[in-house]
Parts: structure tokens; C-alpha cells; sequence
């Protein structure tokens, strides 16, 4: 297919408006296969690359007179409006953009053009291969092995090639545990906790149903977990579901763990909100940042409705429930809501940011993020880096990287010109050759250029698990993401540029000595 | 200390303020003459100090004891449980007397010693030096001059002997327009706009009712007007909602007609009175004090209670007089009622915004001496610092400190102090520790004496500077020195670090401020190891040039530099000591936490039902 076949129309002029203390910018609007850009002129003044066409979430035209107007409401939510000379013009730039913003075929979107210099193609998507992460466990605990039993994606299209699982389960048993859990997301290992020896698990929920059905390969893989962590360890199973939303699951085949069949094993429910009244609540949240006359009343009455923050105050809730187990209890934790691929994903990430020091640092965090999220369009992903957010406004020496990073992250995750989070599921990203055809998104941040942006000037490595606060008194509305395009943040970008600057005279300073005594400090 | 009749009481307990499951302490409690003392079993110490103590409430008798709870007007809130029913009484009833004081002269201030002479004292009352302050503003001048009015305090008891008024206003007519305002506060100098030749002046609400008028009155203002030559218009702000205003006419009272007065603009602004502020930080208060608050209670809350909508609508009056005078080069003229509460929050905002001087630590001291303290805001009243009318209670002087603090976060590098300093302040607006705070009004200040008795508290302040330094301040910023804040209703947070001070557990657990300040000390520390290395180095370079020993030179200072990063976050709290050290704690505990409540399921037999969300019981404090 041809991109030009959808261009209607590649230019036109147009004025884009830039808020009331800016004026407007004029200049030729130029639609491509993959952009939207504004090219100001023959003047000095370069293109102004408005957009990616994939992130245009919708489009509003109007015209009257000879001439129209376009709205565009992006995933990254920007509000962008152009004035455009000529009905036609309009209409047919709409029409372009339209076509162009909704196609679905992955392999015809950008990253699979996007060719920048100074990177090469398959670079950096060795930089965190599950599979190193998994071997060291298996290497340390000697209980845990990696099997590539879904080598072919035979037992589960969403997990990877090579997962682990407990040594004393063999890959029969694997096969029969995925066939009893939805999406055949049989129970892995996601996090390994070495100071006390207990691991995290995720997984789907078990295809009980009415009937209460169980299977043999299913519990003696649970029983198999406890076995190699502890003698007489204890395990927890913290479902993502309400008992009685487990409960219903029943009758559309689904279902939870029955005591009596998994010994040592105890079930919590932690309801966490998901899927569409998620979506709702952040489409009425970013409706009311986006209303700068309210009065105070109705802005408090309004955040108060959309409920947001009381999700980010419940998914903190949960993941610190499960770091608790694992770190106080000793315990052996299981998370699965119903699919498996969102809210567990979030608790199970979130808990290994709160645990692990290894997870705070740039790199651990990257390999988290690939080890754990495998859609991250939902606002789920939103909310996941929502909570780390708070985490790092709670502990704002303790993560490597900063705000921008998860600014960083939220915007590639929408529409991006790499491959990372291209695709739902391993199974796909290798239909599509993705590491093979585009860029890494870690090759595009790792660059030097990128850092000052990205990480953290405070950073001091933190070897405590932190525990934040989840009063609603402690959390904080993520200014900075749902406030960005309307609010002017220089005051603040000043004073963090001034950060670093007294951060790096710090470590320059601090590491003079040493270089000129050229003696290396480990 | 007659009212005192227990001094200790053994085996009392301290309640988690926000645990639902009753987390204790237990300790002793000691009652001195001016400090409740509670030492636990880890030896930590809570002092608070009688005069903080706003409320003191005897619950029920329980199983475990006598619950007695203590709420501070620094936000503090402390539960204790006391075994015996009696020795419970006797501190409840010697609290009652000790935090309630009939007169000044048994205030702490009178009996505060720090161990300093007299001349030592003397000199940190000069510390403020009003009438420097006019001259760096630039009065007097060929328009405004020192009006000796009222250096008997004969027109207005609660104003200042030393007044600022437009040269051309003969006595006369001030006298004249001092009796048509409310308690005498006729229209006099707040602020003068070097630049800009415009004037921000105060006073109380005319005493117009339905058709008085007042010439003396309508050409003291004419007089502002025509001592601003940039601009023939001045505006009148009215900081109160157009309704209270009306209603004062009845009474006599009210505000300027326009047609009477020639080229002003008259606006009212619509901050509530004090009545309104008290009863909204009580319910801001109750909000917060709930135990198992969630996300949806605390937001309605702060809706219902109304105190951010107050805070906004100080801040949206304190620029609107700043862009009268920079926008427009009119002067401003502003007054409430009795013109000591919000027009002292507007006046001193509004300088605030004008001029950097007042971001300063000093130039804050001097703010607060001029607008507040001096030009009369009752300090002892709105504070209840003794036994009086409860109805005069009112956190006027905590709305401008908030007002502040928002105006900080939105500039981080505009102000020179922190928030330490505003909280630090606060503490001591109630803690009548220092004489600043103490009576309503200067007349009252110089009858008790206060300079001969009492310590001023801003040397001390100044002595640990460096505790309240803002880091990333930059008094040559690339911004204007005027501030136009961002009054959207987004902007405006609930201030975390003031009325949860104490409760350690809400805040952040690493201090962004204590590293930067650390780190900032210690690129000092290092350049001047550099230089001094350097200039050594010379030195033996001059008397024989031997590599060894430079490089013997350069290690004796390695141990510090490496050892530095890596024990940064450890280390803050002894390389900085804040005033509560609490706040930076690192790492933290799970324990502290309300999700370890959870941890009760952990140890459950039975498989969870779902428990009702947090809140069982929910209680206010």
C-alpha cells in the first residue's frame, strides 16, 4: 500500500495557534506518510515537526467562510488547532490525517522507516534480554530453571520465548498448568528476592469454572514454589479481583484457586480498577485539567470525581502488600487478576521497584519495563508510571532516573519512531520482525545527549526497600504529565537545571582528587 | 506553678495518630512550668510547649486508661492514653490553666532566658529598622513625607507612631479623615513604588453608612492620587465580598462612593472575614485528622471546607494590586473593615510581588514588622495567646504564610528562605516565646516593655541562616523582579509540610533541600581544599621540588571526596541538622505505613474477605 494513495491533499496554509501569550505561527502544512510538520517559510526558521500521525488520538474540523479549522486531541495529550486557508484544503487535510492517523497494520508505521543517524538497526535490543535476568536466578537460587517449553509460542502467545519456572517442573507440566489458565498464562517467576529467599509470581487466572475443575500440574507447580523456597514456607495469592468479581468469573469459565487445592497457599483480593472505568476516569481527569477557568470548588469536586488518584492510591496499596509479603513475611507471592496483563503486571512492577535497588537504577528500570509490560497503550501503563512517579516524589534520591524518563516513556508508549513497545505480545513483535527492522527505544535514550533530560542529578544508590505513604495526603496529583501542555514550567525547568548544575559541580568537584592521585576508586 | 499538681506520670501512652490499630508508645510524661515532655522508651523526646496547646480534651475512660488528646495550634495532634483516671485529671485541669494565661507578663517570653545582656538584646530588637525600610522605598520624597500625626498614638492607638502621607495632606485633614474611618486607621503608606512613583496605602473602611461623606476624607485620597504624577486614577480595593461591605452601612460603616470621591476606582475583592477563615481551617482540620482517610473523603473535604478557595482568593487580590501598579502606574489605596487582617495579607502579598527585597530572609523580617506587627494586626488576638473572646481566634497570619509558600513553589528560585523559615515563623507566632508577636498593637507593645523584657526572635532566626536558605535561590535571576504568579485553581496544593508537620510518616522520606545544601557545602568545602592545596603546593614547590610530596598532599584529602558520594543520604543528617529532623529520615518502614495493617491478614486463619476499605472505624480526632 501507498501512503500517497491516503493524502488527499499534501499541503496547505495554515496558521497553527500557540495559546494566548504566543502568536500564532503561518507557514505551509505539510502531510506525509507518517507526519504532520509546518514549514514556516524560506526563512531561517526550520520545520516544525507537529506530530507523528499515529498519536492523533481524534480529530475535529469546522469550516465556515473560505476557510477551516482543525482540532487535533493527541495520546500525548496535546491539544494542537490550525486555521487552514480553503474549505477543500481542510477538508481534505482532515480526511488525510484521518486515514493516516487510524491505520492499523504495525509493519507500515513509522519505526519501520525511522532510520536515524548514529544508530544501528538491532543495536540495543540485546541491552535487556529477559533471558540474562532469568539465567542469573536460576544460576543463584538453583531452584528455578529456564525452560523454553513455548520456544514456538505453542502454550502462551503473550509470554516470551523463555520463561522460569520452578526445576522440579517439567515441561508436560507446564503444558497441562497453561491449558488451566486463561491465555494459557501458567504461573512464572517475575521477581526473585534474595535477602529472604522468596519469589514473585504472576500468572492468569485458573480455568476453574462452574464445575470447579482442577488441575494436578497446576498445584504441584505452586506447591513446587513453596517446596524450593523454605520448608513449610507460605505463599499468598493476591487477586487483582473483588471475591465477588472471582467468584462470577466462574460462569464465564474462569474462577480462583480453591483453598483446599493449593495447601500453604492463601488467597487476598485487592480490587483494582481496570480496562474501561480506568479509561473513564482518565478521560474525566484530563477533562478537568483542561478547564483553567473553574473555580477552585468545582477543580477539587472534579478531581475528587474522576478518581484517579484514589486508583494510584490502591495500586500503591497492593504492590506494597505484596513487597510486604515477600520482604516481612517471608512469604512466596502470586498475582493475578483475571488475564493477567494489566493490573498484575502493575503490582508485580511496582513491588520490584519498592524491593529492588536494582529496578531504581536507569538500566534495571529499562529491563523491568521489558520484562513486565507488554501493552502499554492502556491507561494502565499511565497509571503504573503514575505510581512510580509518586514513588519518586516520596523518594526523590533513590531512583536513577527523573521525571523526563517517565514523561519519556508515557510519550513513546502512545506513538513512537521506535520499535520498543510496538505490538501486544512477543509472539507478534517476532511476526513482525520488530528487532530486526526498527530501533530500540533504550538505543535512542541511552544516548549521551538524552541523560540530562532523563536521570536523576540526586541519585544516591539506596540498598532499603522503600516504603512509600499511601495517605491521600501523600500523593500527589502528576502535575508535570496532566498539567504539561498547559501550564508554563519554566520557573521550575530553571530551578532543575540549577539542580544539576550544582549536582555535577559536586561530583566533578568530588572526583578531582582522585583522578589527579590516578589511582581509580572501585 | 500552682496549677501544677502531678509533674510525672509513668507508663503513658502515645497513640499513632493515623494507625487504626491502636500502635502505641509508651513512656513518661513529665508537666514543667513551660513544656509538656513525653519521653518514650527509645528516649525520644516531644516537647510541646503550653502556649501551643489550643485544645485539651478528656475522652472517655477505657480499658487501657484515660485518653487525653492535645491538639497544638502548630498542628500538632497528640493522643496519650494515661493509666489512672486521676493523674489524667490533674494534667488535664493543670494544661487547661497552664495554656490559657490571663495576662501578658506570664507569657514565656517574659521569662525566656537565653543568656544574653542587655545590650546584646537591645541590639536584636534594632535588627528591623522601619524607618530605614521607608528610605530604602524612597520616602520621604518630594511627595510623601513622615507625618508626626499620631506620634502620641492621639489619632489612631493601633497604628504606629511614624506614619508616611502625601506631603500636600495638611494635619488637619488627616485628623479629619481619621475620624471618618473605623477605629481611626486613616489612609496612610504601605509600599512605595520607586520606579513606578505609585503608592500602596491602608486603612479601615470609611465611616459612609448610606450617604455620609467626609471632605477631609475625599481630598486625603485625592492627595495619593495627585502624589502618583504618572497617573491621575487611583483604585480602592475593598478586600471584602461585596455583600459584608453592604451590610456594614447599616451600621454606619461601609465603603467609598464613587461619585463622591473624584478619580478612584473602586473594586471589591471578596476575601471572607475572620470568622469564615476560623471555621475553615477547623473543618480543613477535621478533614485531616481522620484516621483511614481516603482519596475521595480527603478531596471533598478540602472542597467543603473551603480553605484553598480563601487561600486563592488572597493571592488573586495581591495581584491584582500588583498589576494596578506596574500594569497601569496607579497607585492603590486598599482596607477591609477594621484594615489589621486581610488588608495587611493584600498590602504585604502585593510588596511581596513587587519587590524582591521582601523574598529575602531580611526583607521578610521587615515585611512582617511593617505591615503586620507595626501597622497593628492583633496578633495576641488572632492567636489566642491568652484567655479571650475565642471568636477573635482567626489564621490570618497563617493564610499569608501559606500565600507565601505557594508563591515559593511556584518560583523555587525567587525566594532566598524556604519553607523551614515560614514554618519556623509560624512556630513562633503562637509560641510567645519572642516578644514580636506579643499584643495587638504597638501602643500595647511599648506599655509592656516588651524590648526591655523580652528577646526579638529575628537574631536568632539569622543565627541559623542556614537552615532556611533556599539553595537554588538566584537573586539575579534571568526572571522580572515581579512575580505574576499562576492563580488557576490547579496551582494551589494542600500545604502538606505545614498542617501535617508532626506527623512524620506523611511526608516525603528524603529531603531534597538537605542534599542540595550538603552538596552546595560541599562544593565550598572542596574549592577551598583546592586553593589551599594549590597555594601549599607553591610553597613546597618553592622550597624543593619533590613529586613525592604532592602527590602525598593530594591523598590526604582523598579520604573525604569519595566517601562523599557514596554516604551522601546517610550522612545529611549530621552534616545538617533542620529543625525537625524527622522529616528527612531515610529509608523508611513498612510499619509506618497504613497498608502494614494489612499485614493482620498475613497472620488472619481465614481467607480474606474483603475487609471494608480501611476506614472501620472512622473517627475524628
Amino acid at each position: 500500500m501507498e501512503f500517497s494513495e491516503l493524502i488527499r491533499t499534501g499541503q496547505a496554509q495554515a496558521e497553527l495557534l500557540r495559546g494566548p501569550e504566543m502568536p500564532p505561527l503561518r507557514g505551509t502544512l505539510c502531510v506525509t506518510g507518517h507526519h504532520l510538520l509546518l514549514s514556516p517559510g524560506p526563512q531561517a526558521t526550520p520545520d516544525l515537526w507537529l506530530l507523528l500521525l499515529r498519536s492523533v488520538d481524534s480529530i475535529e474540523k469546522r469550516v465556515a467562510g473560505d476557510a477551516g479549522t482543525i482540532t487535533l486531541r493527541c495520546k500525548d495529550l496535546r491539544v494542537l488547532q490550525l486555521d487552514i486557508e480553503g474549505v477543500e484544503a481542510t477538508l481534505d487535510i482532515a480526511r488525510s490525517i484521518e486515514a493516516l492517523s487510524s491505520l492499523e497494520s504495525v509493519i507500515t508505521s513509522f519505526p519501520f522507516f525511522y532510520r536515524p543517524k548514529g544508530l544501528r538497526l538491532g543495536e540495543a535490543w540485546h541491552f535487556h534480554p529477559p533471558e540474562r535476568y532469568y539465567k542469573r536466578i536460576a544460576r543463584e537460587t538453583r531452584a528455578w530453571r529456564l525452560s523454553e517449553a513455548n520456544e514456538d509460542f505453542s502454550l502462551c502467545p503473550s509470554y516470551p520465548r523463555a520463561v522460569i519456572v520452578p526445576r522440579a517442573v517439567d515441561d508436560d507440566a507446564l503444558a497441562r498448568s497453561a491449558r488451566f489458565r486463561q491465555g494459557g498464562r501458567f504461573p512464572v517467576l517475575s521477581y526473585y528476592h534474595a535477602p529472604r529467599g522468596t519469589v514473585l509470581l504472576r500468572s492468569s487466572q485458573p480455568l476453574t469454572g462452574r464445575q470447579k475443575l482442577r488441575c494436578a500440574e497446576d498445584e504441584e507447580l505452586l506447591r513446587a514454589v513453596l517446596a524450593e523456597a523454605r520448608p513449610g514456607a507460605r505463599g499468598f495469592i493476591v487477586d487483582t479481583r473483588s471475591a465477588q468479581a472471582a467468584k462470577q468469573a466462574r460462569m464465564t469459565g474462569g474462577g480462583t484457586e480453591a483453598k483446599a487445592a493449593y495447601p500453604g497457599w492463601k488467597r487476598l483480593h485487592r480490587p483494582l480498577e481496570r480496562g474501561r472505568p480506568l479509561q473513564e476516569s482518565f478521560v474525566r481527569l484530563m477533562e478537568a485539567c483542561g478547564d483553567p477557568e473553574q473555580s477552585m470548588d468545582r477543580w477539587l469536586s472534579r478531581l475528587d470525581g474522576c478518581r484517579w488518584l484514589s486508583h494510584v492510591k490502591e495500586a500503591l496499596s497492593t504492590a506494597c502488600l505484596a513487597a510486604q509479603g515477600m520482604e516481612w513475611e517471608g512469604a512466596c507471592i502470586l498475582v493475578h487478576g483475571a488475564e493477567g496483563t494489566d493490573s498484575t503486571l502493575l503490582v508485580t512492577s511496582l513491588a520490584q521497584l519498592i524491593l529492588d535497588p536494582l529496578s531504581r537504577t536507569m538500566a534495571g528500570f529499562q529491563e523491568l519495563i521489558e520484562r513486565e509490560w507488554i501493552q502499554h497503550e492502556a491507561p494502565i501503563f499511565l497509571l503504573f508510571l503514575d505510581c512510580v512517579w509518586q514513588l519518586g516524589r516520596q523518594f526523590p534520591l533513590s531512583l536513577e532516573f527523573g521525571e523526563g524518563m517517565l514523561l519519556a516513556l508515557f510519550d513513546h508508549s502512545y506513538a513512537s519512531p521506535f520499535g520498543t513497545f510496538l505490538c501486544n505480545s512477543e509472539k507478534e513483535r517476532c511476526l513482525c520482525e520488530v528487532r530486526t527492522r526498527t530501533h530500540s527505544l533504550w538505543s535512542g535514550l541511552n544516548q549521551p545527549k538524552e541523560q540530562r533530560k532523563l536521570r536523576n542529578p540526586l541519585y544516591v544508590p539506596n540498598p532499603l526497600a522503600i516504603w512509600p505513604s499511601v495517605e491521600p495526603q501523600s500523593l500527589r496529583l502528576w502535575q508535570g504529565l496532566f498539567l504539561r501542555w498547559t501550564h508554563p514550567p519554566e520557573p521550575s525547568e530553571v530551578a532543575w537545571e540549577k539542580v544539576w548544575q550544582i549536582a555535577t559541580d559536586q561530583k566533578t568537584e568530588g572526583s578531582q582528587p582522585t583522578d589527579s592521585a590516578s589511582e581509580p576508586q572501585p | 506553678m500552682e496549677h501544677i499538681r502531678t509533674t510525672k506520670v509513668e507508663q503513658v501512652k502515645l497513640l499513632d495518630r493515623f494507625s487504626t490499630s491502636n500502635k502505641s508508645l509508651t513512656g513518661t510524661l513529665y508537666l514543667t512550668a513551660t513544656h509538656l515532655l513525653f519521653i518514650d522508651s527509645h528516649q525520644k523526646e516531644t516537647w510541646i510547649l503550653h502556649h501551643h496547646i489550643a485544645l485539651v480534651e478528656k475522652l472517655a475512660l477505657t480499658t487501657s486508661g484515660c485518653p487525653l488528646v492535645i491538639q497544638c495550634k502548630n498542628f500538632r495532634t497528640v493522643h496519650f492514653i494515661v493509666p489512672r483516671e486521676r493523674d489524667c485529671h490533674d494534667i488535664y485541669n493543670s494544661l487547661l490553666q497552664l495554656s490559657k494565661q490571663a495576662k501578658y507578663e506570664d507569657l514565656y517570653a517574659f521569662s525566656y532566658n537565653p543568656k544574653q545582656n542587655d545590650s546584646e538584646r537591645l541590639r536584636g530588637w534594632q535588627l528591623v529598622d522601619l524607618a530605614e525600610e521607608y528610605k530604602r522605598m524612597g520616602v520621604p520624597n518630594s511627595n510623601w513625607q513622615l507625618s508626626d500625626a499620631n506620634r502620641d498614638y492621639k489619632i489612631c492607638e493601633t497604628y504606629p507612631r511614624e506614619l508616611y502621607v502625601p506631603r500636600i495632606a495638611s494635619k488637619p485633614i488627616i485628623v479629619g479623615s481619621s475620624k471618618f474611618r473605623s477605629k481611626g486607621r486613616f489612609p496612610v503608606l504601605s509600599y512605595y513604588h520607586q520606579n513606578k512613583e505609585a503608592a500602596i496605602c491602608r486603612c479601615s473602611q470609611p465611616l459612609s453608612g448610606f450617604s455620609a461623606r467626609c471632605l477631609e476624607d475625599e481630598h486625603l485620597l485625592q492627595a495619593i492620587s495627585k502624589a502618583n504624577p504618572a497617573n491621575r486614577y487611583m483604585y480602592v480595593m475593598d478586600t471584602r465580598p461585596r455583600l459584608n461591605a453592604m451590610a456594614n452601612r447599616a451600621a454606619g460603616k461601609g465603603y467609598e462612593n464613587e461619585d463622591n470621591y473624584s478619580n478612584i476606582r473602586f473594586q471589591f475583592v471578596g476575601i471572607e472575614n475572620i470568622h469564615v477563615m476560623r471555621s475553615s481551617l477547623q473543618k480543613l482540620l477535621e478533614v485531616n485528622g481522620t484516621k483511614g482517610l481516603s482519596v475521595s473523603d480527603f478531596y471533598s473535604g478540602l472542597e467543603n471546607a473551603g480553605w484553598l478557595r480563601h487561600i486563592k482568593a488572597v493571592m488573586d487580590a495581591a495581584i491584582f494590586l500588583a498589576k494596578a501598579i506596574m500594569v497601569e502606574n496607579a497607585s492603590v489605596l486598599v482596607h477591609c473593615s477594621d484594615g489589621w487582617d486581610r488588608t495587611s495579607q493584600v498590602c504585604s502579598l502585593g510588596s511581596l510581588l513587587l519587590d524582591p527585597y521582601y523574598r529575602t530572609i531580611r526583607g521578610f523580617m521587615v515585611l512582617i514588622e511593617k505591615d503586620w506587627i507595626s501597622f497593628g494586626h492583633k496578633y495576641s488576638e488572632r492567636c489566642g495567646h491568652l484567655d479571650g473572646d475565642p471568636k477573635e481566634v482567626s489564621p490570618v497570619f497563617t493564610q499569608f504564610l501559606e500565600c507565601v509558600w505557594h508563591l515559593t513553589e511556584q518560583f523555587p528560585q525567587a525566594f532566598e528562605f524556604n519553607e523551614a523559615f515560614l514554618l519556623q515563623i509560624h512556630e513562633h507566632i503562637h509560641s510567645c516565646q519572642f516578644g514580636n508577636f506579643i499584643g495587638n498593637c504597638q501602643k500595647e507593645r511599648e506599655e509592656l516593655k516588651l524590648k526591655e523584657k523580652t528577646y526579638s526572635l529575628w537574631p536568632f532566626l539569622l543565627d541559623d541562616q542556614e537552615k532556611y536558605v533556599n539553595p537554588l535561590y538566584s537573586s539575579t535571576s534571568q526572571k522580572p523582579a515581579v512575580l505574576e504568579p499562576n492563580t488557576v485553581a490547579f496551582h494551589f496544593k494542600f500545604w502538606r509540610n505545614m498542617y501535617h508537620q508532626f506527623d512524620r510518616t506523611l511526608h516525603p522520606r528524603q529531603s531534597v533541600f538537605n542534599i542540595i545544601m550538603n552538596m552546595n557545602e560541599q562544593n565550598k568545602q572542596l574549592q577551598k581544599d583546592v586553593k589551599d592545596l594549590e597555594s601549599q603546593i607553591k610553597q613546597h614547590k618553592n622550597k624543593q621540588t619533590d613529586g613525592v610530596l604532592t602527590k602525598e598532599l593530594l591523598n590526604s584529602v582523598r579520604p573525604e571526596s569519595p566517601a562523599l558520594k557514596t554516604s551522601l543520604c546517610l550522612k545529611e543528617q549530621t552534616l545538617l541538622p533542620v529543625n525537625d529532623a524527622l522529616r528527612t529520615i531515610e529509608g523508611s518502614n513498612p510499619a509506618d505505613n497504613r497498608y502494614s495493617e494489612y499485614a493482620d491478614e498475613f497472620s488472619k486463619a481465614e481467607p480474606a474477605v474483603v475487609s471494608s476499605e480501611y476506614g472501620v472505624a472512622r473517627m475524628t480526632c
